[in-house]
């Protein structure tokens, strides 16, 4: 299981980003051809790099998991390419499968990503069966659930979900992803579900695959806190696009856009900003408003702070470009960050 | 005279393999406007505990000791006096209420119907009652003829909340009210909780696991772990300095973004929340308990005052040594602590040291 492992964390990432996505559109029309379309994901670049967690946040409603799933080739993106180690990624369940076998997905609701009518062998072994994996499958099984924190794995073998608790239910759901030998992990929201003291333990068991493993972690979370535990990196996500990213360090503690500024200061420990509660409806993205999408909620914006850096009339009127998915820290902003300010242009960063 | 004032309660559910104790032996006093947090696990009898203070417990469910809610016991009142108490005295709103709404009904007539059922008002009292309700928690009047499909999840918890208040009560018991909503709305239904306890004076009981919220919210926290109270005092010296070593799991379990110690550092607590059926002895919290020592699986556990308005129930309290409770050695990040298993029966595989010993397991139900 460990022959086929590509470099460990810290290596140089000289091989170029183990994802990337190109100016990715999702959009949902409306049922029978009527109504408004729904811009899910409005167009969004991001590179994961090999040994590398990127934590993707953002509320409900923000295109996070229609991103995700575009990621995976669950849902066919409108325009704009997922990159798998440089190469897009195929249309049609064929073209996909080898491409599912590398980049697995951990699920936010273990009890309902589990059979309960299947043994923990049975869960582990079936995406093995699936991609007709040589070798022993016990073994494989087994090594699974040992590196899935599950020991001595052969005691959970012929357990039910319902004897399990939460805790070592999502780490069978790893588990079976782990079996495949995947390169990347996409979890959804991967500790939501979980007792607050087990949370802990997975995130824990997260940030050693990278370790051991040299995997890559795209994951999908509303929590700033578990970015600031596992993440490498961090894009806040609103409306559709990326409106921050940067290393995980950098944004949390010196938040440039107005709206990751907002999110971080409800988080109940973050005592340094003043709390902003946003008000107005949650957004649509059937009604994604002109200039900066996040104007009409801006708090910079209705407290002047814009009109006195001679910068609203951008905000409400001028597209803000769109971010690249490059490492430095850069903010969808025309306020705060000087390069969207200068350059205007369609994209930024590098 | 506190508003309510729980004296040694017991809750067990009935099953079949014998009674299952939710809650036991708990003591609690909510002073008239006082915010009170209650924080744990799954399964630690939290949510058992709101129910108990209204008499919402499902039939069979037997109780001892006793609930005053203004000095009188909710648990031995007559059922035409406890209608009166519920909504007009005390009041609930349950973990995911917003899909408790009737979706084929406007808000307002649902509240409205809250409020005729206690008070004999006519029906534009009730209106403007609704309306004054609605703005109360932040929505304006116009949406009372919205059905709750129109709503968002946390314009439909303001509902929830808007018909808690629909009479007036005193004491508000909020179960996982934010639990299943966005972080911003969360910080929204949070702010309006606060708001309406200065306002109103209404006393509340928050109850969630997320010990975060309970610091930025409320004044007092109690921490419950598998049907007790381990911990209560002052809102910030708990989360801040914990005197139980759980309450500090607890408290590490949700980072302090900033803070260099918690950076690629997930804080994490070994072991799952006990089975109520079959409880650890002495200290129920032995066996995941970094701190442990000799005496704690044999321990007559109780809560030993802890500093100023504090207890707590754990021997180093008791012996005065409450900093033992921070001397655990750092755990190196993603070495696999070990994995406790319940009393499951898993040793139906092969036993032993965890390496191959061959025997295929018997495999069902695949193709």
């Amino acid at each position: 299981m460990t022959a086929t492992r590509p470099a460990p964390a810290g290596a140089p990432a000289a091989q170029g980003p183990i994802l990337e996505v190109r100016d990715l559109h999702v959009h949902f029309g409306a049922r029978r051809g009527r109504g408004p379309t729904a811009r899910a994901v409005d167009g969004v670049d991001l590179q994961v790099q090999p040994g590398e967690i990127l934590a993707l946040a953002g509320e409900s409603g923000c295109g996070k998991t229609s991103l995700a799933r575009a990621i995976l080739g669950l849902v066919e993106p409108t325009s704009g390419q997922v990159l798998f180690r440089g190469k897009p990624i195929g249309r049609g369940t064929a073209a996909l499968k080898p491409y599912r076998r590398e980049v697995q997905l951990v699920l936010q609701d273990p009890t309902g990503a589990l059979n309960p009518r299947q043994s923990v062998y049975e869960s582990v072994a079936e995406g093995l069966r699936i991609h007709g994996v040589k070798g022993d499958e016990e073994t494989l099984v087994a090594e699974a659930l040992a590196r899935s924190g599950l020991r001595p794995p052969r005691r959970f073998f012929l357990a039910y979900p319902h004897e399990l608790s939460g805790g070592q239910r999502q780490r069978v759901v790893i588990a079976g992803a782990l079996a495949l030998e995947p390169a990347m992990l996409v979890a959804d929201e991967p500790v939501s579900s979980l007792d607050a003291s087990v949370r802990g333990e997975i995130l824990a068991l997260l940030l050693g695959l990278v370790r051991d493993l040299g995997l890559s972690i795209l994951v999908v979370t509303h929590d700033l806190g578990l970015a600031w535990n596992i993440a490498d990196r961090l894009a806040v996500m609103y409306l559709g696009r990326i409106v921050e990213q940067g290393p995980t360090e950098t944004v949390l503690a010196d938040p440039r856009h107005p709206y990751t500024r907002a999110l971080l200061s409800v988080v109940p420990e973050v005592h340094h900003l003043d709390t902003q509660i946003l008000t107005g409806e949650p957004p649509d993205p059937t009604r994604v408003p002109g200039g900066c999408r996040f104007h009409p909620r801006c708090p910079a914006l209705a407290s002047g702070a814009a009109a006195q850096a001679g910068v609203d009339d951008r905000c409400r009127n001028e597209p803000v470009p769109i971010l690249r998915g490059v490492a430095e820290h850069h903010a969808a902003c025309f306020l705060t960050d000087e390069s969207v300010k200068k350059e205007g242009g369609s994209r930024v960063g590098r | 005279m506190a508003l309510l004032e729980v004296r040694d309660l017991t809750v067990s559910y009935p099953a079949r393999a014998g009674a299952v104790p939710a809650v036991r032996g708990v003591d609690l006093t909510l002073d008239a406007g006082e915010t009170l947090g209650l924080a744990g696990e799954s399964g630690c009898g939290k949510s058992t505990m709101a129910a108990a203070v209204l008499r919402l417990l499902p039939p069979g469910t037997r109780t001892s000791g006793s609930v005053l809610l203004e000095g009188e016991d909710v648990l031995t009142m007559r059922p035409g006096r406890l209608r009166a108490v519920r909504w007009t005295e005390a009041a609930v709103v349950f973990q995911g209420a917003m899909h408790a709404l009737n979706p084929v009904r406007r808000v307002g007539d649902q509240i409205t119907e809250a409020i005729q059922l206690h008070d004999k008002v006519s029906d534009g009292q009730a209106a403007t009652r609704v309306g004054e309700l609605l703005e109360q928690v932040g929505l304006p009047a116009r949406r009372a003829p919205s059905y709750p499909h129109e709503l968002s999840g946390g314009q439909r918890q303001r509902v929830m909340i808007a018909m808690a208040l629909a009479c007036s009560p005193r004491l508000l018991i909020a179960d996982e009210p934010t639990t299943a909503l966005d972080v911003m709305v969360q910080a929204q239904v949070l702010a309006l909780l606060e708001e309406l306890g200065r306002e109103l004076g209404l006393a509340l009981l928050l109850i969630t696991h997320d010990l975060s919220v309970l610091a930025s919210t409320c004044e007092r926290i109690a921490v419950m772990y598998a049907g007790r109270i381990v911990e209560q005092g002052p809102a910030d010296k708990v989360f801040e300095a914990p005197a139980h070593p759980y309450t500090r799991a607890l408290a590490e379990a949700f980072p302090t973004i900033g803070d260099p110690a918690s950076r690629r550092n997930p804080h994490g607590l070994g072991g799952d929340p006990p089975d109520p059926r079959d409880l650890p002895s002495g200290c129920e919290f032995h066996p995941r308990c970094p701190v442990s020592i000799a005496e704690c699986p044999t321990l007559d556990v109780r809560l030993w005052p802890a500093g100023p308005d504090r207890a707590a129930a754990c021997v180093h309290v008791r012996d005065g040594r409450p900093e033992l409770v921070y001397q655990v050695p750092p755990r190196p990040v993603g070495e696999d602590a070990p994995v406790h298993q319940r009393a499951v029966p898993l040793d139906r595989g092969p036993e032993g040291s965890g390496e191959p010993q061959g025997g295929a397991p018997v495999r069902r139900g695949m193709p």
